[in-house]
């Protein structure tokens, strides 16, 4: 039996205005997007709750901690040495850099810095700089990554790569390198090291240069991140940037140049400043300090005393053994090197009570430790300012009035890491 | 125009509030006696000593001790390149100070970074929640009478620890233990 149904269809214009009805119903509604803590974009497990009208952003409140193993609280727990490993999984994108961050604020406490023989100054200068290379290499190969440009990333993990061959002859470990020792390194540069960092300085200026060229007058990569997530000066004062951050808004502020430690006094090197305080602006000034690092390199490698393999000999340590592990050869063979290797060992060195900060010049910015000490081998309390969350504060300031899309600009453009940000 | 210099301009300021400025390492520091005058003392060293730049915030447990907390304020200047150190002593009754999130906008986190390791709470604080811990975790993990295994929560342990392969030195696990507490890496005394 067939039965006879009616449809209604409305016409055309009807529609229409019920739809813009139905819209205007929607403006104004706010929708809360979760973005992370496992995104590729921010690089690590970074979480931002956003609240969207549209694809504007009109709040956000970024989540941090999901990597927060307790490093102060392990390092009240054990000898100022045992502490060194802690420190690669900081900002582990440049290990070597906190680890000479971290022996000079002890030095700083035992007030030796000034003793560091010559030759260990300048490899602790060529460590950072490469440190300072590497890390920005993968800050803006990713960057590039998160706007489309897949090629950049490909061009900078292959120099990465070289740099990571070269930690694993300098200190045996290609990623957690524990190079530094309270007064001095672990151990001298390996035969033919010098030379192999100059070889890869004139490799990477020239993948530099490709990638500036692959960049800086992209169309697509200018309009993404020009005028996208301006800092200006007194904000990015306020807010406690530093580093690459901090100068991308213009501040002349570098703890290299502020308060030189090691052997920078020494050395000619410029601050990349931009003027604006965008992405854009925030880019160039790492290419630049990419540039720069390459200068100072080569003339650490010119000046380094003892020469590429140390002919002179050269001492790397503070001739304390109070403070420095003996030579083996003399453990087995004097009383006075036994006794000092055995109390390092079981006790730790003896520092003296006080407290000091020390800031250092890291690739992300600032990091700095406070140091507490009531005596003894182990730090009564041990805080680490790490540049990322003191960087990744901004966000909620910055990221409201931004499209959804500049997110992943921003994110990339300020070049943090998980890993530092929740110690 | 030395830090030390700017410590004593700020000391003239506030007499009896602040201590003497003491110097060791070529750091200058200064001690409150009242910790409701951190805002205060903040405020002025900012807008008229010139210090724009909060580098830190940090915090000490002096357990055993009385005041138990003090908070540890880093000032810079960055036009000139002074560095200075406040300290605040806050009882443990108390517990509580003011926020200098008015001064700089930094302090935000680092105050609830504090607020979540040592439970020390800052007045005026428009955003006090935990930063580094999850939301409703029940201890204050950097106080000293914490251990370092940590204690059980309502979640489930997920990270466990066993005996480490050196046993019997000062720092590492001790074997043996029941729970990991027992178990931790600790400074041991040879009788402990």
């Amino acid at each position: 039996m067939a039965t006879v149904q009616d449809t209604e269809v409305r016409d055309p214009a009807a529609r229409a205005s019920d739809a813009v009805e139905e819209l205007r119903d929607m403006q104004g509604e706010k929708m809360v997007l979760n973005m992370g803590p496992s995104h590729p974009a921010t690089h690590g497990v970074l979480r931002i709750v956003l609240e969207l009208d549209g694809e504007l952003i009109t709040k956000a409140d970024p989540d941090v901690g999901y990597l927060h193993r307790g490093d102060e609280k392990i390092a009240e727990n054990m000898t100022y040495t045992q502490f060194i490993p802690y420190t690669d999984r900081l900002d582990y994108l440049a290990p070597l850099a906190n680890n000479v961050a971290y022996a000079l604020a002890v030095e700083k406490l035992l007030g030796i810095e000034k003793n560091l023989p010559p030759r260990c100054q300048y490899i602790r200068v060529i460590c950072c700089e490469l440190a300072r290379i590497s890390s920005h290499l993968l800050g803006l190969g990713a960057f590039g990554l998160d706007l489309g440009a897949v090629t950049v990333f490909l061009l900078t993990f292959t120099e990465r790569e070289k740099i990571y061959n070269l930690c694993e002859s300098l200190a045996g470990a290609r990623f957690t390198t524990s190079y530094t020792r309270i007064g001095g390194v672990s151990r001298d540069t390996p035969p033919g090291w010098c030379d192999a960092v100059r070889t890869f300085l004139n490799e990477v200026v020239v993948n530099i240069a490709e990638m500036e060229t692959l960049l800086t007058r992209n169309r697509i990569w200018v309009d993404r991140t020009r005028d996208v997530g301006v800092i200006p000066k007194d904000v990015a004062i306020d807010y406690g940037l530093s580093g690459p951050n901090l100068r991308g808004s213009g501040v002349d502020y570098d703890l290299r140049k502020a308060q030189p430690y090691l052997c920078y006094r020494d050395l000619q090197f410029d601050v990349p400043l931009g003027s604006v305080g965008d992405c854009y602006d925030r880019y160039l000034v790492r290419m630049e300090e990419m540039r720069q690092s390459v200068r100072i390199l080569h003339q650490c490698l010119d000046k380094i005393p003892g020469g590429a393999d140390n002919k002179t000999k050269e001492p790397v340590n503070v001739a304390d053994g109070k403070i420095v592990l003996p030579a083996k050869d003399k453990v087995m063979s004097g009383m006075e090197e036994l006794i000092h290797q055995f109390i390092l060992v079981t006790q730790g060195m003896n520092v003296p009570p006080g407290e000091i900060y020390f800031g250092h010049e890291n690739p992300k910015g600032e990091l700095g430790f406070y140091i507490h000490s009531r005596g003894g081998g182990t730090p009564y309390r041990l805080k680490i300012r790490s540049p990322s969350f003191v960087n990744l504060s901004i966000l909620s300031h910055l990221l409201p009035g931004h499209m959804m899309s500049d997110v992943t600009a921003i994110l990339g453009s300020l070049d943090f890491v998980m890993g530092e940000c929740d110690r | 125009m030395s830090a030390l210099d700017l410590a004593k301009q700020l000391k003239a300021k506030f007499g009896d509030v602040l201590s003497e400025p003491a110097g060791f390492r070529g750091e200058i520091t200064i001690k409150l006696t009242n910790a409701e005058r951190i805002a205060e003392v903040c405020e002025f060293a900012r807008k008229e000593l010139g210090f724009d730049y909060l580098v830190d915030i940090s915090s000490l447990d002096n357990y055993g001790e009385d005041p138990r907390w003090t908070v540890v304020y880093h000032l810079r200047s960055l036009a000139n390149g002074c560095e200075l150190r406040v300290k605040a002593d806050v009882s443990e009754e108390k517990s509580e100070l003011p926020t200098v999130i008015g001064v700089w906008r930094t302090a935000n986190w680092h105050e609830r970074e504090i607020y979540d390791m040592m439970g020390i709470r800052f007045r005026g604080h428009p955003d006090l929640r935990r930063i580094l811990m999850w939301e409703g975790y029940p201890y204050f993990p950097l106080r000293k009478d914490f251990p370092l295994a940590g204690k059980p929560t309502q979640i489930p342990e997920v990270a466990f620890t066993q005996v480490a392969p050196l046993e019997g030195g000062p720092f590492v696990t001790a074997p043996g233990g029941k729970d990991a507490i027992e178990r931790e890496p600790r400074v041991r005394t040879p009788e402990g």
